[in-house]
């Protein structure tokens, strides 16, 4: 809501000195979002003035351009010719009329400066303004000729259009329709400053009476429809030009006088008003709901098909309206309209609102309506259009008027007079809450410890108990509140998901990975580069019905794809080296898919309607994903450096699943988007698969525009914290002397070295402290098919020193195992 | 070597005599003085001190000598070896430390060189401060809920007191997921999570609520449609918005140091009465305000940097999640954890924090949190 200062001094009498900004502070504390308060025109400055066409000569140059030479009466500013001389371009204007003449030395709005130069052969002392160049609005189309011939030429031009003003830019909440209006406005700003308020309301809703033009209500929807006829209206009159400047710096456009009436009066009021053309009215007026397959053309010249939920104004004809968003096109006022009906009537605000969300078609009555009208403010409303259409359009007031329906009526509130005081906590005796309540427009009925309030009629927000207390609230302000520290009871810290997810994030980037964010949504071209086949779980995708962008239309179900275009979008600026990860929600969808109910919030839904609640969500695990390409350990004078490959991807899953004390598996698998040779999967000690890692396949690789090699790990964040174990155990340290033996084995290529490694572990028995794989060797030595894995051997006795022969019995123990459960020989060196 | 001595005649063992040892003595001494390494001390060491060296040659001829003549002779020989292996010890330090020295000397590196290590990693800002956060609330005994970001309508917009079709309900361009009308959005808000606090935990609740909210918003340097929120909530007997005071400005000065916030009415529709929640300018403290030589790119010299909303829970959404209306109130507040990190860290875009470059997520790695 825009709104100009002096406009809003018409109602509240605010002081003369009273500057916007102070008024905007004012206003805020009562808890308007003034957003920004413009100083409309404070620019302007030199000689902008009133001219009068002395003469002027047509000249037609070499370009084609015909400019008008003009000599122009400035009064005071004239040189010694008796007039200046400017060139314009524009040709609609005679001699006599009264025009706008910037002189050198001025400054337009935009910090237009002005001064003589020579154009067209002649020195142009000035310039001839259109509207726009004043901020007057978009006509540009001539000059802007004043229609008053009585101005005297010379006479400063700034007061005389109105060109300076504050406008106080108002963001309105939903809850405060009736700050759409320079009454709401005043209303608040009395309030806050204390000063005397003038209600361009001034009369009430009278008894029903229909001697008017007929209407008719059938629905529920319109408690209320006044209608008055005004005849004889001289369609061909100028809007008033102080008029159209309010309604301009209120931020609607100028159209024509009878059009421009009702907007203004909506912009004083909050009421809208619409204006049929009297002749084109088919009998009655009636309000009902659409009928199936009825249509009708707006104002904005569309077709709409109706809905049985619109509210329509009909005649006759059919539908002439739709009610509170839009007039019909059938009895739009035009330029042969002599007589006018208005109607200033009340409609549900929820039906307004969803009518207005069916046909995507938000109006500055939609608008309105949708955040409550004062109903007491149809009446005379109505009156004050027909007051400006009689005294700015020449057309006379019918005195048979139509009011049909009643206000309708407002239930009252009881609440305890201590309630403010026990909700803000701070001290509100009972008079001032009364005092309060009533400075607010509402009835209290006073029984003591109990107040019963009547909200006033333009306050629909206002119906529970602490409403008003809100009302107290910020008329006390809640800066007067004291604050105050409230004691919880003792809480339990960090859950233990929350203590892993933060001790894993911590580990990963003291190893050097990079955690980013990216936005969750997903495509299934993407899916479809990755090679997820069709019947992998990643395709159970939730759809947005309506995506930021087409392109990604889904919820994400691996948190890869977005890592690949950070990876992607990094290495465009110049990142290289990069080992990225993510840990965030991924989202499957129900197959098929589930509604959620929507239970009635009047009390707690059932458990079983909050299980079908979180049921309808399907299933959203958080997942850790990295993507790594680049040098892990960059190149610098000390040597060469270490390129990523897949054995960062492992080590990411396995110092995530360190951080939290777990140890995975890993065995090979086959599993898009990885290499099918260089993919592990993890599983837990129960032999579930918690995720992947491993090198991309290259198709995946050059598909997303990721260097060759690019590695990537993904993994069921949820599922790993919760197979961590609950508290870690603390081995006896032994300060017995360790004894260390290397064995070497050779088995067949194809024997996981994990399988060798196990094996070990298990022949080797307690007195294994550690195990390292030294060496891997394959080639002439060890024969083809074979690989010779290296192991150093850790053995250490909890109690004593152990004996060569008590080592080498647990040595020979481990390779016996080895031996039997993978075939492995003993390498002799 | 002699045989053993029956009698007794001094002058014949010549290397006993005093001026033979004293010349062993300084001898030994010289060569200990010219040697200027631990290689040439040796070589001094088996001249002058081994067991072929004239002193120890000359201790084996005391056994030689007649009984009454080996007490004299044998104390003067072994102060002369005290002398040469005192002289020799003292030297053979003196040596090792000059070597040292140069050793030292010469292993000189250049240390401002660049040391080669894996580079840096990060966590992303917005979870650090979120963690931040977190952590000023544990300290005060709250917990944090977390709950779904595919959310059912109900829980995020009815139990909330979004009426339907009430334009409140269009403050928030929504994210709705097939089924169409089906009841399920992508949280415009982390206040569902309230809500669920509200239906599982045990009253009172102290809970703060961080997560990833979406909007149907603009895509540019001040919005994204994906950002970050953290809400608290409060619901216990007498609970006040005097309360809901203390606790913003206890959180804004355990986050920002010396502030303080204020509160300016507002709406929305899950608390009443409502406000939005200012944060006093933590760097400039207003002195910026109408002072063009003292701007504050922190608050814009505004004085007040917009932080949030807050408010009394409305006993509709009680209500709605079953708690007694009539014993429990509650205040709840959210902000927005991106913005925070503009304004707290001087962030220019937002962009930044969800494109993913590795430049912005290890910004502040290593700074004070």
């Amino acid at each position: 809501m825009r709104v100009p200062l002096s406009w809003l001094r018409d109602y509240a009498a605010l002081p003369d000195d009273l500057d916007g900004r102070t008024l905007a502070g004012a206003l805020i504390r009562a808890g308007l979002e003034v957003e920004t308060v413009d100083q409309v025109g404070a620019e302007i400055a030199g000689p902008l003035v009133i001219g009068k066409v002395l003469a002027y000569e047509v000249e037609v140059h070499s370009n084609g351009k015909s400019i008008r030479w003009c000599h122009v009466d400035v009064g005071p500013h004239n040189d010694d010719s008796g007039s200046r001389s400017v060139v314009c371009g524009a040709h609609n204007f005679e001699v006599g009329d009264s025009v706008i003449v910037a002189l050198p030395g001025t400054v337009l709005p935009g910090g237009f400066g002005i001064s003589a130069r020579k154009t067209y052969g002649h020195v142009s002392d000035g310039m001839i303004c259109s509207a726009k160049e004043l901020g007057l609005g978009d006509d540009h189309s001539g000059i802007l000729v004043l229609g008053e011939p009585d101005l005297a030429p010379g006479t400063d031009a700034a007061p005389v259009l109105q060109l300076r003003d504050e406008v106080l830019d108002i963001a309105v909440t939903p809850d405060r329709g009736y700050c759409l209006s320079m009454r709401g406005i005043a209303r608040e700003s009395a309030q806050a400053l204390e000063v005397a308020f003038t209600d361009p309301v001034d009369r009430v809703v009278p008894a029903e009476t229909v001697s008017g033009h007929p209407v008719e209500l059938l629905s529920e929807a319109c408690p209320l429809f006044v209608a008055l006829t005004v005849t004889g209206i001289d369609p061909g009159r100028p809007t008033p030009r102080w008029l159209a400047r309010r309604v301009q710096l209120a931020g609607m456009r100028s159209i024509s006088l009878a059009v421009d009436i009702t907007n203004y009066v909506m912009l004083e009021t909050g009421q809208p008003i619409h204006a049929y053309d009297a002749d084109l009215l088919d009998g009655p007026i009636v309000v009902r709901k659409a009928a199936e397959g009825e249509k009708l053309t707006t104002l904005d010249d569309v077709v709409r098909p109706l809905h049985p939920d619109d509210l329509l104004i009909t005649d006759a004809s059919g539908p002439i309206g739709l009610a509170g968003v839009m007039g019909g096109a059938t009895t739009e006022l035009s330029l042969d309209t002599r007589n006018v009906v208005i109607e200033a009537a009340h409609f549900d605000a929820m039906t307004i609102a969803r009518t207005s969300r069916r046909h995507k078609l938000s109006s500055e009555a939609s608008r309105r309506f949708e955040r409550g009208v004062d109903p007491q403010a149809s009446y005379a409303g109505a009156h004050r259009v027909a007051e400006l259409l009689a005294a700015y359009a020449g057309g006379t007031l019918l005195a048979k008027e139509t009011v049909r329906g009643v206000v309708p009526t407002r239930p009252s509130t009881t609440i305890a007079d201590t309630l403010p005081a026990q909700i803000l906590g701070t001290e509100v005796d009972h008079a001032p809450v009364v005092r309060l309540l009533q400075a607010i427009g509402a009835t209290v009925a006073d029984a003591g410890e109990r107040l019963t309030i009547t909200p006033p009629s333009w306050r629909p927000d206002l119906n529970d108990p602490y409403d008003y207390v809100e009302e107290v609230g910020r008329l006390i302000g809640f800066d007067t509140i004291e604050p105050v520290i409230p004691t919880a009871p003792v809480g339990r810290g960090l859950t233990r998901s929350q203590r892993a997810r933060r001790a894993i994030n911590l580990v990963l980037a003291a190893r050097g990975f990079v955690e980013i964010l990216s936005f969750p949504f997903a495509s299934t071209t993407d899916l479809d580069l990755m090679g997820v086949p069709v019947d992998d779980q990643r395709r159970r995708l939730n759809k947005i019905v309506n995506p930021l962008s087409e392109a990604a239309p889904y919820l994400r179900t691996s948190i890869l794809p977005g890592l690949f275009a950070a990876v992607a979008r990094n290495r465009s600026r110049g990142n290289d080296d990069l080992a990225l990860f993510e840990a965030g929600s991924v989202f499957f969808g129900n197959d098929p898919l589930v509604a959620a109910p929507r239970p009635p919030v009047t009390q707690r839904p059932s458990v079983e309607q909050l299980a079908a609640l979180d049921r309808a969500l399907g299933q959203q695990p958080r997942h850790l994903g990295v993507v790594l390409t680049g040098q892990w350990m960059p190149e610098g004078w000390e040597g060469a450096g270490t390129p990523t490959g897949w054995q960062q991807a492992i080590a990411f899953v396995e110092a995530a699943a360190a951080a939290i004390g777990l140890r995975l598996d890993r065995r090979a698998a086959e599993y898009p988007p990885w290499h099918p040779g260089r993919c592990a999967e993890f599983t837990l000690p129960t032999g579930e698969g918690i995720g992947y890692a491993g090198e991309l396949h290259p198709d995946v690789c050059a598909a997303f525009g990721l260097p060759a090699r690019t590695a990537a790990a993904e993994v069921d964040l949820d599922a790993l914290i919760v197979a961590a174990p609950a508290t870690g155990e603390i081995p006896t340290v032994s300060s017995f002397p360790v004894a260390k033996e290397d064995v070497a084995l050779i088995v067949d290529d194809d024997i996981p070295a994990a399988a060798v490694e196990r094996a070990l572990r298990t022949g080797a028995g307690p007195l294994l402290e550690s195990i390292w794989l030294f060496d891997v060797y394959t080639g002439p030595q060890v024969g083809a098919g074979k690989k010779s894995l290296a192991y150093a051997l850790r053995f250490r006795g909890s109690d004593k020193t152990l004996t060569d022969a008590e080592t080498a019995a647990a040595r020979d123990a481990a390779v016996a195992a080895a031996v039997e459960r993978t075939g492995a020989v003993q390498r002799t060196v | 070597m002699s045989g053993p001595n029956t009698s007794y005649d001094p002058v014949q063992v010549t290397p006993l005599n005093a001026a033979s040892v004293d010349a062993m003595v300084a001898e030994a001494l010289a060569a200990f003085a010219a040697a200027t390494s631990t290689a040439e001390l040796k070589q001094a060491r088996l001249a002058h001190a081994a067991d072929r060296s004239p002193i120890a040659l000359a201790n084996r001829e005391i056994g030689a000598l007649p009984p009454q003549a080996r007490k004299e002779v044998g104390a003067r020989v072994g102060r002369a070896r005290g002398t040469i292996t005192e002289a020799l010890k003292a030297r053979e330090e003196e040596i090792k430390a000059a070597e040292l020295a140069r050793i030292l000397v010469e292993e000189r590196v250049d240390v401002t060189l660049p040391v080669q290590t894996q580079p840096v990693g990060a966590v992303h800002p917005i979870t650090a401060l979120m963690n931040l956060m977190e952590d000023v609330f544990i300290a005060m005994g709250w917990e944090v809920a977390e709950g779904p970001e595919l959310e059912a309508e109900w829980l995020n917009f009815d139990a909330l007191n979004f009426i339907p079709d009430h334009p409140a309900r269009t403050m928030q361009d929504t994210l709705f997921v097939e089924p169409d009308d089906g009841g399920i959005v992508l949280r415009t808000h982390t206040s569902p999570v309230q809500a669920r606090a509200m239906l599982t935990r045990e009253l009172p609740i102290y809970v703060v609520c961080p997560g990833r909210v979406y909007r149907s918003d603009e895509y540019d340097a001040t919005h994204l449609p994906v950002f970050h929120q953290i809400e608290g909530l409060a619901v216990d007997k007498g609970i006040t918005l005097g309360h809901l005071r203390g606790t913003l400005d206890h959180f804004a000065r355990a986050m920002f140091g010396e502030t303080r916030t204020r509160m300016r009415p507002n709406y929305f529709p899950f608390t009443e009465p409502s406000a939005e929640v200012d944060l006093e300018c933590f760097v400039c403290h207003g002195a910026s305000v109408g002072n063009p030589d003292y701007p504050c790119r922190t608050c814009k010299s505004e004085g007040w940097i917009e932080w949030g909303g807050c408010g009394v829970v409305n006993p509709r959404v009680l209500q709605a999640c079953g708690v007694d209306t009539e014993i429990y109130s509650g205040f709840a507040f959210g902000m927005g954890v991106d913005r925070t990190l503009m304004f707290r860290n001087n962030a220019e875009d937002m962009r930044d924090m969800i494109e993913g470059d590795v430049r912005f997520s290890r910004a502040l790695v290593g700074t004070a949190r």
